[in-house]
């Protein structure tokens, strides 16, 4: 292949990088600098940290998206092991994709059902004899139904880093004279790290930007930074402040990526 | 006992990924208006969604953008994973990685909010085009990643062998790289089908007025309350994912027993 010919095949590629990639965070970055008269201020910096309310709402928001990849993870990680082990677990696994291609709204949508005063929840409350609650609009109900749209995500990557993982390392290692829990402990969850690490990054950052979630589930109780900048964008039209609290979320989403590692995103297919 | 205790374990984790999808559906055909008490079977809830003529219209618009947003990213995505498999520099290629995945981690709402400055900065009316175009470019990246795999198994040999029998670079293309490739070019496809039909955020920041897609409708909708006319929507939208991931299935085990046949051949 002549070198010119393939710069032709990367131009549409190269023009998405440059127009959709490059400039809108620039865009995001600029705007992050005028204020509502549109004067060039660093004035929605300083609001941003000397507020307590802002810097109060961040580390909720922060807290929350860190209980969700915990749950999440807690109960994705046998699951996805779990599968691993089944006779069928391509297809066992695709019945765990199936639920992702519902789409979220739908999702939530449920859990207002369920959750509502005489839902399903309550009946079942009711049944064993706690007696109704309030549980929709709960701060309680929302990282319920964040950890339950995000099981998928994480059950994935581990599930994939489980496939990589070489038997032989299994084997030497039960040889050896270690027992399952030493196995585990010692030799699958260190190689699956990757896998985890890469669950972490498509959770954690979801789950700091849901915003949906916070309105229908949440009851507007749970501010996420998410939701501020919905806030920002579309209700008050604030966008340079909107743009500064997203110029913080870029920062957290650096931060959570360096600390997870260089992991690519595994692609969510089964293969 | 072990094996038991897994059991349980999954059949409980499907349970609850797979309740709330059943609960919707089953009360979609409850003759109540609400969610809660099941009261008796009725299609009326279908008859409304399908008399429904501004559902019926949202949900073509939004198969519309799934579908040609997918196939324009595909093609862009597919050119770009060549592109970055032929740099040779590490350099180049790490950054051109790392540039494409930008728009993988970044929270839909950031996506969203750049866009809108972006579209509103080059005065591009917010509607179909802006929602078409915002579709595509988060579709991309998730396709070069599908594509890239498969082209990184590719042997150079076989590459070399082909030039060497005289084949142009048309022919290396379209008879060599697209024909070994396409497992990973379906796969980004029915990737950014699921994208752009799970897409709510993105699709909330630059829509405007005057369009709405599924998710948007829905979202308006379920902020009002419960209305069965959603429940029965999402059976049909749960009718319709399960044909797409059967075929996406599919098309998975008949790529795969074609490889194994070949394989068998060869040996």
């Amino acid at each position: 292949m002549t070198r010119r010919k393939t710069w032709l095949y990367f131009i549409p590629y190269g023009l998405w990088l440059a127009l959709f990639v490059i400039a809108p965070v620039a865009l995001i970055i600029y705007q992050s600098f005028f204020d509502l008269g549109h004067h060039f201020t660093i004035s929605n910096y300083s609001t941003y940290f000397q507020s307590a309310t802002y810097l109060k709402m961040t580390l909720n928001s922060v807290w929350y998206a860190f209980l969700i990849t915990l749950f999440t993870g807690l109960i994705s990680y046998p699951t996805a092991y779990f599968l691993h082990q089944l006779k069928h677990r391509q297809f066992w696994l695709l019945l765990v994709i199936l639920p992702t291609w519902i789409n979220i709204l739908l999702k939530a949508y449920a859990f207002i059902g369920i959750f509502s005063q005489a839902g399903l929840a309550n009946q079942f409350l009711t049944f064993i004899g706690i007696g109704p609650q309030q549980i929709l609009f709960t701060n309680a109900s929302f990282i319920f139904v964040a950890t339950y749209i995000q099981i998928p995500f994480m059950i994935l990557p581990i599930f994939n880093a489980l496939d990589d993982l070489n038997p032989a390392f299994v084997n030497a290692s039960r040889d050896l004279g270690a027992s399952n829990w030493q196995t585990f402990r010692r030799v699958i969850f260190p190689l699956t790290l990757p896998g985890v690490k890469a669950g972490v990054q498509a959770v954690f950052i979801p789950s700091l930007s849901l915003f949906m979630l916070t309105r229908l589930i949440g009851g507007n109780k749970v501010i996420t930074l998410g939701t501020a900048i919905e806030e920002h964008f579309l209700t008050t039209m604030n966008w340079g402040m909107g743009s500064t609290i997203g110029v913080v979320l870029i920062i957290a989403m650096i931060i959570v990526m360096t600390l997870t590692g260089d992991q690519r995103p595994k692609g969510g297919t089964p293969r | 006992m072990k094996q038991k205790l897994a059991k349980v374990y999954l059949i409980l984790v499907f349970i609850i990924l797979y309740a709330p999808i059943i609960f919707l559906i089953v009360y979609s055909f409850s003759q109540g208006e609400t969610m809660t008490n099941y009261h008796g079977f009725t299609w009326r809830h279908y008859q409304t969604l399908f008399s429904d003529s501004r559902m019926l219209a949202i949900v073509a618009n939004t198969l519309l953008v799934a579908l040609l947003s997918s196939l324009i990213a595909t093609l862009i995505g597919t050119l770009g994973a060549l592109s970055i498999n032929r740099t040779t520099k590490r350099v180049t290629r790490e950054s051109l990685l790392t540039l494409n995945n930008v728009l993988m981690v970044s929270p839909d709402v950031i996506i969203g909010a750049s866009f809108l400055i972006f579209f509103t900065m080059l005065k591009i009316p917010l509607g179909f085009g802006s929602v078409l175009m915002s579709h595509i470019a988060f579709e991309i990246p998730i396709v070069v990643l599908m594509v890239l795999p498969r082209l990184r198994e590719m042997s150079s040999s076989m590459l070399d062998a082909a030039q060497d029998l005289g084949a142009t670079t048309r022919q290396l293309l379209s008879q060599v790289i697209i024909p070994f490739i396409s497992p990973g070019i379906f796969a980004g496809f029915f990737m950014a089908l699921t994208y752009s039909l799970d897409d709510f955020a993105v699709t909330f920041f630059v829509t405007g007025n005057g369009f709405s897609t599924l998710s948007v409708e829905i979202y308006s909708r379920a902020r009002q309350g419960i209305n069965l006319e959603i429940n029965a929507l999402s059976g049909v939208m749960f009718l319709f994912s399960l044909l797409l991931v059967g075929g996406y299935y599919w098309i998975q085990q008949a790529s795969r027993k074609r490889k194994h046949r070949k394989r068998e051949v060869a040996s």
